[in-house]
């Protein structure tokens, strides 16, 4: 291929990707209510947004999760990880095992799995059983950013570190977490990002009036998404664009943040 | 003591979060309730009742349209992994960049986004009016929900090949190259075969959400458009007829278990995971 057609090739299929959100975007600075009609511009949605009670508490609720879920993951898959990491084999590919069912069955079948749990158990769905699906599908991907430091670690660090007289917890705030930090920090982002965007566990695991964003739109999509939603997702889009710039800068490395 | 009980939480936690309801989905999907005992017993007449032509032909209509998106993705893909595992450094860096970034907006926003652009009123419609040509129904038939697979596992097909282009030694195609090989011949004979992992890894994650999605068929297929993760969704949600529901999810496991299996015969080396890292 010469250089134009590889140029032109991979602006279509840049193209390809951005347009919807181009168009989501140019769209929140629309001064009229029907996305599609171009009506001049205007903020007028970026007010309205803080006003509308009903999406700023979806909003409340996918952040609320992001932060809860993907904090009590990282903590109980670091663990995990280190666990898994020194079990006898038939035990370590056992765990491995069941730690990429998640990952591998489709969401649907995650969501509805644990929607029978919970209707079995007659726990009232909500935040509560919202928040456990969030957890049991983000420690698997922190245990699978983890795992991989860990095996980079020399065997015996931490024989070393007790041998020089520390105790086994203090060997792995010392020795062991500081190596495995970029691994931890790696798997806590992705299990936020998934957090934020996921729909379909929510979906099913979710009730009582309790709504994040996805389940907002996928419920508005019907009457047709109000521009609210677009400058939202502007925002927060933005916000995003803005954090990886400043880390690009920082470090002009990115990737630990390769999620 | 640390290292024998930190593994401890997370091994009650899977055991209660995802073995459990796995064989409660499998408990639902063997058992019926009798509708006027209320007692529920042992039975196959769910998956008996999902050999009916009707549902049969759901399973089809998403085996095919995955597996359209899956080929489209790859054919569409491969290219861009390799433009872009050729880029210098920095630019790569941002391209590759560039394909996790729409991950940010919410899927379901960006999905229904084409709407504006494809709708009756949309962004094409309108130029086409403004051309005086006829404007074009493109939405609510199964074109655009492929068009809504293939645009939002793109990424997935290309990240992984992309990764495995980079690691391929240069130095593997230089010697081809100096024993005469043409181009054809050094993309035919190294570059494919060595990218095989990245190929199957995409194919694994394009195919998966593609098959068992509901959100994109209900979304750009309209009202009335059925694939397979439709149904589960109708059966637990709208019906309530949790064990048909569970036996749709058993077939639904198995059948991405099979393309699984198949796909790892393929799959020589031990590198499958690259993948997964990328999401």
């Amino acid at each position: 291929m010469s250089k134009w057609a590889k140029r032109i090739y991979a602006s279509l299929i840049f193209l390809f990707l951005y347009a919807p959100i181009i168009v989501l975007i140019v769209f929140s600075f629309n001064a009229g209510k029907y996305s599609g009609n171009w009506e001049g511009f205007s903020f007028r949605w970026y007010q309205e947004l803080v006003d509308n009670s009903s999406i700023m508490k979806a909003l409340y609720y996918t952040l609320t999760v992001a932060f809860a879920s993907s904090i009590i993951a990282t903590i109980i898959g670091t663990f995990a990880a280190f666990g898994i990491h020194h079990m006898r084999p038939v035990k370590k590919t056992i765990m491995l095992n069941v730690n990429n069912i998640p990952v591998l069955n489709p969401d649907i079948v995650t969501g509805v799995a644990l929607m029978t749990l919970f209707g079995f158990v007659k726990m009232k769905f909500g935040v509560s059983t919202m928040l456990i699906a969030h957890i049991t599908f983000n420690i698997p991907y922190v245990i699978l950013s983890v795992l991989p430091k860990l095996k980079q670690l020399p065997q015996d660090a931490l024989e070393a570190a007790m041998d020089l007289g520390a105790t086994p917890w203090y060997a792995f705030r010392k020795v062991i977490f500081p190596e495995i930090l970029p691994g931890i920090v790696t798997g806590c982002l992705i299990a936020f990002t998934l957090s934020v965007d996921d729909f379909v566990i929510s979906f099913f695991t979710t009730g009582n009036g309790v709504t994040n964003l996805s389940i907002a739109i996928f419920s508005m999509a019907r009457r047709g998404i109000k521009p609210v939603i677009n400058a939202l997702s502007t925002i927060m889009f933005g916000t995003v664009l803005g954090l990886l710039l400043i880390v690009n800068r920082r470090t002009g490395d990115l990737s630990e943040l390769d999620v | 003591m640390l290292r024998r009980f930190s593994a401890l939480p997370y091994v009650i936690w899977s055991g209660l979060f995802i073995i459990i309801p796995l064989l409660l989905v499998a408990g639902y999907s063997i058992t019926s309730k009798d509708l006027e005992t209320g007692a529920v017993m042992f039975s196959l007449e769910n998956f008996q009742k999902f050999l009916d032509p009707l549902y049969l032909k759901v399973l089809w209509r998403s085996v095919k349209l995955a597996g359209e998106a899956t080929i489209i993705c790859l054919l569409l893909g491969y290219p861009m992994a390799m433009i872009l595992a050729k880029m210098p450094a920095k630019t790569q860096r941002i391209a590759a960049l560039l394909f996790v970034l729409p991950m940010w907006m919410n899927f379901l926003l960006r999905t229904y986004a084409w709407m504006y652009i494809l709708g009756k009123t949309g962004i094409v419609n309108k130029l086409l009016m403004a051309l005086n040509l006829p404007t074009v129904n493109f939405l609510y038939n199964e074109g655009a929900v492929l068009l809504g697979m293939v645009y939002n596992f793109l990424p997935f097909m290309v990240l992984p090949i992309y990764t495995v282009l980079t690691k391929i030694d240069p130095s593997v195609v230089e010697a081809a190259e100096d024993l005469g090989a043409n181009a054809i011949t050094v993309f035919k004979r190294i570059i494919v075969p060595l990218s095989v992992p990245g190929i199957i890894s995409g194919i694994t994650m394009v195919f998966m959400p593609a098959v068992s999605t509901f959100v994109i068929s209900a979304l750009l297929g309209g009202g009335q458009f059925m694939l397979v993760g439709n149904l589960v969704e109708q059966q637990f949600l709208l019906v309530n007829n949790w064990h048909f529901g569970s036996a749709i999810s058993m077939i639904l496991m198995v059948l991405i278990l099979i393309s699984m299996a198949v796909l790892n015969r393929y799959d020589t080396s031990e590198t499958t995971g690259s993948g997964v890292s990328m999401i």
